[in-house]
């Protein structure tokens, strides 16, 4: 569905993109992974016209620097903040992107229903709260049923609350047969999304992997907090310790290093020592 | 290019002109000088000069040459380099949207915010004028309308090249009010001054003053009005020996030349634009 052959993206001697070149395949979900810097959000600038480069892209067909107005209109857009016309009401912004895109208002009220702001398509934008926005972005870039959705760190600026809420939509979306490609320095939105991860560094592609062994592969680490009932505090991190889990104390709790996919590991482990986990928090 | 795309775009401009402070602030105070103006002009009726509508365009010729270029030159400086500050400049170009449909979209819409706010300049003073029994020559009245609306192109069409160069909407206003104060002030000191150092002939300050979209306008107007640019002194009389019945057309050359040109300049280097 996307095709990117020999992508290249310099800004003056600086080379941003370097020779890229990935299939995200129909109905699959691609992640660009990679510390800041690393070209991630240059690419989708490419793959949206926004930015000049050597190279070809081409979406279903359609190349994206000849023919930019078809390519596009197979892609929605969901970027890292959504930079509103703040004055304008949720209903009125919906409608002016579904003129530009071609599709009829009749789309907007469904929409705004799948992404839960039938209630407030008379609010200005201004007046919405972030993740609330985000949600519009997404609403916005299914105006026109694009088969395609991209996304630059999507949930990046969002509370935990709004984050869960967005990716809970996007796996819906996802399931509903789109072809996503999208950015994110965030593990749990890369498991939930992501089939499949392209690793980039300093412009080029590392490596790529199925999502599942991202973490693995990167040795990544997530760090799990236990509140413990002060008194076992002691006795719990000698337990953690002998079960091989690399565990440190912090105020009434204990701090756990686990690989994402083992984040229930430490309480099957103070359940079975009779220590009562009050509650737990990922960080 | 798609006709629905450019209007959906024009219409929102049109929007955004009713919620810019600036443009308001423009629109109340040309309303308000528009109609002393008239009021003064109906005052002096019948001393000298003109009368009524002739008196009235006369005297409004001076508020146009001040107020109109710093409202086009600063809305026109804001409209690209305010939606790049914002970031939705970007977010608009990944839709399906070309981007000689946004930059036409963009400039209808100014433009024709810049037409309501002199219609209803023009238009207060105009019935302000007509409930007074003003007598003398409707027709010079409307023609100054419609070079008023031709200056303010120009100057939207500079505007818009402000725009296409800078990212910071602040500093395109800066440049903005630079560029009015050029036109307006050192245009006309510049020229003096250059006329008396360097000796120069009539036919050549002729030349130079015309290089100013502003002195256009003004030679028009009076050409309207009076019939003869006799009252600009020596480049008047020459103008009008020289180029007789041929100056409407000069003058109308030059302005079209000064709407295209920049406003196709601009387009240009906001098409090659890469660092949205």
């Amino acid at each position: 569905m996307i095709e990117f052959t020999d992508l290249t993206k310099r800004y003056g001697k600086f080379t941003a993109v370097d020779h890229l070149t990935l299939h995200v395949p129909a109905q699959g979900a691609v992640a660009l992974w990679g510390v800041n810097g690393a070209g991630k959000t240059t690419v989708i600038k490419c793959l949206l016209g926004l930015l000049r480069f050597d190279g070809r892209i081409t979406v279903d067909g359609c190349d994206v620097q000849r023919q930019g107005r078809a390519a596009r209109q197979r892609i929605g857009y969901v970027p890292q903040e959504l930079a509103f016309y703040k004055e304008m009401t949720t209903y009125d912004m919906a409608e002016f992107y579904a003129r530009l895109k071609g599709t009829s208002a009749e789309r907007i009220e469904p929409v705004l229903e799948q992404v839960g702001l039938a209630e407030h398509q008379g609010k200005p934008v201004g007046a919405l709260s972030g993740g609330m926005k985000q949600r519009l972005a997404l609403g916005l870039a299914l105006l026109a049923d694009p088969p395609v959705l991209v996304m630059d760190e999507p949930t990046s600026n969002l509370d935990t609350a709004a984050r869960s809420q967005l990716l809970q939509l996007l796996v819906q979306v996802k399931q509903a047969g789109k072809t996503i490609i999208f950015t994110s320095h965030r593990i749990e939105e890369i498991e939930s999304l992501a089939d499949e991860v392209a690793v980039m560094e300093r412009g080029r592609l590392q490596f790529r992997c199925p999502a599942a062994e991202l973490a693995p592969r990167l040795g990544l680490r997530t760090q799990v907090k236990f509140i413990l009932p002060g008194h076992q505090l002691d006795q719990a991190l000698a337990i953690l310790h002998s079960d091989g889990l690399a565990a440190r104390r912090n105020g009434v709790g204990v701090i756990v290093e686990v690989a994402p996919g083992e984040k229930a590991r430490p309480i099957h482990t103070l359940r079975r020592a009779d220590i009562e986990v009050s509650d737990f928090e990922v960080e | 290019m798609s006709g629905k795309i450019i209007w959906a775009l024009a219409q929102k401009e049109l929007r955004d002109a009713l919620h810019n402070r600036w443009f308001l602030l423009y629109t109340l105070a040309f309303i308000g000088l528009a109609l002393a103006l008239s009021y003064m002009s109906l005052a002096g009726a019948g001393i000298a000069g003109f009368a009524g509508f002739g008196r009235t365009a006369a005297s409004l010729i001076n508020l146009v040459l001040l107020i109109i270029p710093l409202m086009a030159l600063t809305i026109g400086a804001q409209s690209l380099a305010h939606e790049q500050e914002q970031g939705t400049l970007a977010y608009l170009l990944a839709q399906p949207v070309m981007r000689v449909e946004v930059f036409v979209g963009k400039y209808l819409g100014l433009a024709l915010s810049l037409l309501a706010s002199l219609g209803l300049g023009f238009g207060i003073a105009g019935v302000v004028l007509a409930l007074a029994n003003g007598a003398g020559s409707p027709a010079a009245y409307v023609s100054l309308v419609l070079r008023t609306f031709l200056l303010s192109l120009t100057m939207l069409s500079v505007g818009f090249l402000i725009s296409a160069f800078t990212k910071r909407a602040g500093v395109a206003i800066g440049i903005g009010l630079f560029l009015w104060l050029a036109f307006v002030f050192l245009g006309d000191l510049g020229l003096m001054g250059t006329a008396i150092t360097l000796h120069l002939p009539v036919e050549q300050l002729l030349w130079l003053s015309l290089l100013n979209p502003l002195q256009v306008f003004k030679m028009a107007a009076i050409l309207d009005i009076n019939a003869t640019l006799d009252l600009l002194g020596p480049a008047g009389i020459y103008a009008m020996q020289e180029y007789g019945a041929q100056l409407r057309g000069v003058f109308l050359a030059l302005t079209a030349a000064w709407i295209v040109a920049p406003a196709l300049a601009a387009y240009v280097r906001f098409h090659l634009r890469g660092d949205l």
